[in-house]
């Protein structure tokens, strides 16, 4: 993970890369800002600044993309994000005791990361896993057919 | 009974890969149409297969690709999107068909492409799919060592660049002109129609976008023909559609049935009826945006045609079952939260709209209610019914609230001066 304020060598051509892809550079933004997010877990208000110059877009421009998505970080998260689905099917098949669980084990509420800033709980909207409800997406993995001991096995492995 | 959408698919195991999928008679539709038969006669029997858009809307396929101009009134780029960003809640059947045979969704592709004569192709998935993403890279990467995707395509002198978008992730997404600004880099908004995105779609260029299951019956319909997909529908209907079911059953799963089933074989047949201890009371039958139906309503056959006889939309044809031991005002508080949480607040009905109707709803599941509020949401289901806002997420949040109403009036009136008795 690059830690640098700015963006690194690596990280511009990279970008570089995507812009020229597409048929205008500001049809590579939301690449290029996932793309940013996978290499430091969110984007900064320094680097969105960055970014912007880089796509010929102003700050304003950006950052109304960048807090219009739900997947595209403003803000910092843990080294793990799960993101427990909150609807309709998850919801009727145990989400609410799985969130009060990992409220219990690890003292967090959706949009909040432990004080060891290793996991991050966030809502998200139906995985399309709803024949295994309940479900998450712990960081990019699907887990189906949770319980409390199923998540505390996978948490506990995410955290070795 | 014919599965042809699902019939390479093993639960569990890897999906096909190009020489499989081949040695399975894959890539022959492609071949024996590509540069061989003109595509306005691949777009005719496309119209005249039947086909309907498997996103929730319905719309004849064939008709959509004819709005397309023919590229000597329109030269230049012209695109031709599937919509993978399968966000309805319930729905789960986009991502079986994306990971489970993704040669077959981009043998689909090719051959629409070349129908409308698209020369860029795009496949638009969330990016909370990313074993989906993963797989239809992969077999782009394969299709296009082969010479299946490229210049001159197996020879006949037509030409397709594929990408694959990884979404980043909200619900309206998925409706066809918010979709555009999405690719285009801007807020997914919807856009005014007209004009159309077959005539000014992304960055002004001529424009079709499919959902996953409309397009993995593409190459069935142009291999075996229009008489054989009429005939694998029932009760009038032409071709199989993956429908599908998730609460409280036995089987919750994913189920490619003749268009036409009724819906009671889906849930007591293949969903193997309800648990022990549990009732059906009510169901979703498409996902989150359409309306209840009961125990009674069971015989409607599952298509476009037979549920709008009855007032009611298949939508995306997986349904959510309501059972007897859920609270069902709880149930579509849930649904009102998604709603309101994605609307992408460009038209204010919506926008202020929807999170006053959660609201309403909350105060009403914890005691706080009045009998006015029941009012309110019932006046709200107006304001937000179809041609008030400016897309269609409202309107189908408010199928659910409009029959719940009706249907559940006896369980709202009991929340009224006292917390929910079911929690």
């Amino acid at each position: 993970m690059s830690t640098a304020e700015t963006l690194t060598p690596t990280e511009r051509a990279a970008i570089v890369t995507l812009i020229a892809h597409g048929p205008a550079p500001r049809a590579a933004c939301t690449d290029v800002l996932r793309y940013v997010q996978e290499q430091r877990r969110y984007v900064s208000d320094h680097v969105l600044g960055e970014v912007a110059m880089m796509l010929g877009m102003s700050i304003a421009e950006i950052d109304e993309v960048a807090t219009f998505y739900n997947l595209l970080f403003r803000r910092p998260v843990g080294e793990a994000v799960l993101f427990l689905c909150d609807s309709i099917t998850c919801w009727m098949m145990g989400q609410p005791e799985l969130q009060a669980h990992l409220h219990r084990r690890l003292g967090i509420r959706p949009g909040e990361t432990t004080g060891d800033g290793r996991v991050t709980l966030l809502p998200i909207v139906c995985l399309g896993h709803c024949d295994h409800a309940p479900a998450m997406l712990l960081g990019t993995a699907l887990h189906g057919d949770l319980d409390c001991d199923k998540l505390d096995t996978l948490l506990c492995l995410e955290r070795d | 009974m014919e599965r042809p959408l699902t019939r390479n698919i093993r639960p569990g195991a890897a999906p096909l890969d190009l020489v499989s999928y081949q040695r399975a008679g894959g890539y022959e539709a492609l071949r024996s149409t590509i540069g061989k038969i003109a595509p306005a006669a691949v777009i005719t029997t496309i119209a005249e297969s039947g086909l309907g858009g498997r996103g929730g809307g319905g719309f004849s396929t064939g008709r959509k690709w004819q709005a397309m101009p023919s590229s000597a009134e329109r030269p230049g780029p012209r695109y031709f999107i599937i919509n993978g960003d399968e966000m309805e809640p319930g729905t789960f059947k986009d991502r079986l068909l994306l990971e489970g045979d993704p040669h077959q969704v981009l043998e689909g592709l090719v051959l629409s492409a070349y129908a409308v004569q698209a020369n860029h192709g795009i496949i638009f998935i969330r990016g909370e799919y990313a074993e989906a993403i993963r797989r239809m890279e992969r077999v782009v990467a394969e299709a296009h060592a082969a010479g299946l995707l490229g210049n001159n395509i197996l020879g006949s002198g037509f030409n397709l660049a594929v990408d694959v978008h990884a979404s980043a992730g909200r619900y309206i997404c998925g409706e066809e002109t918010a979709m555009l600004n999405a690719l285009e880099g801007k807020r997914a908004i919807p856009r005014a129609k007209p004009p159309l995105p077959q005539t000014s779609g992304l960055f002004g260029h001529p424009t079709v976008i499919n959902n996953v299951e409309t397009v993995c019956n593409i190459p069935h319909i142009i291999g075996r023909g229009v008489e054989w997909y009429r005939s694998l529908g029932l009760n009038g209907e032409a071709g199989t559609k993956v429908f599908g079911v998730s609460g409280r059953v036995n089987r919750p799963g994913s189920y490619e049935l003749p268009m036409g089933t009724p819906m009671r074989d889906l849930i007591d047949e293949h969903g193997g009826g309800m648990r022990a201890g549990f009732s059906l009371r009510a169901l979703l039958p498409g996902g989150a945006s359409t309306g209840f139906l009961l125990a009674e309503d069971l015989d409607i056959p599952m298509s476009v045609s037979g549920f709008a006889k009855r007032g009611h939309r298949l939508g995306t044809g997986t349904a959510i079952v309501l059972d007897d031991r859920t609270c069902p005002v709880a149930f579509i508080h849930n649904l009102q939260h998604f709603f309101a949480q994605e609307s992408c607040g460009w038209c204010a009905p919506c926008r202020d709209g929807l999170p006053w109707v959660e609201q309403t709803l909350n105060a009403i599941e914890i005691g706080d209610g009045t009998q006015a509020d029941i009012e309110l949401l019932s006046e709200m289901t107006g304001h937000l019914s179809p041609g008030r806002t400016f897309c269609a997420l409202a309107p189908g949040a408010m199928a659910s609230l409009q029959t719940g109403l009706a249907y559940f009036r006896e369980d709202f009136e009991q929340h009224i001066g006292r917390s929910c008795a079911w929690h």
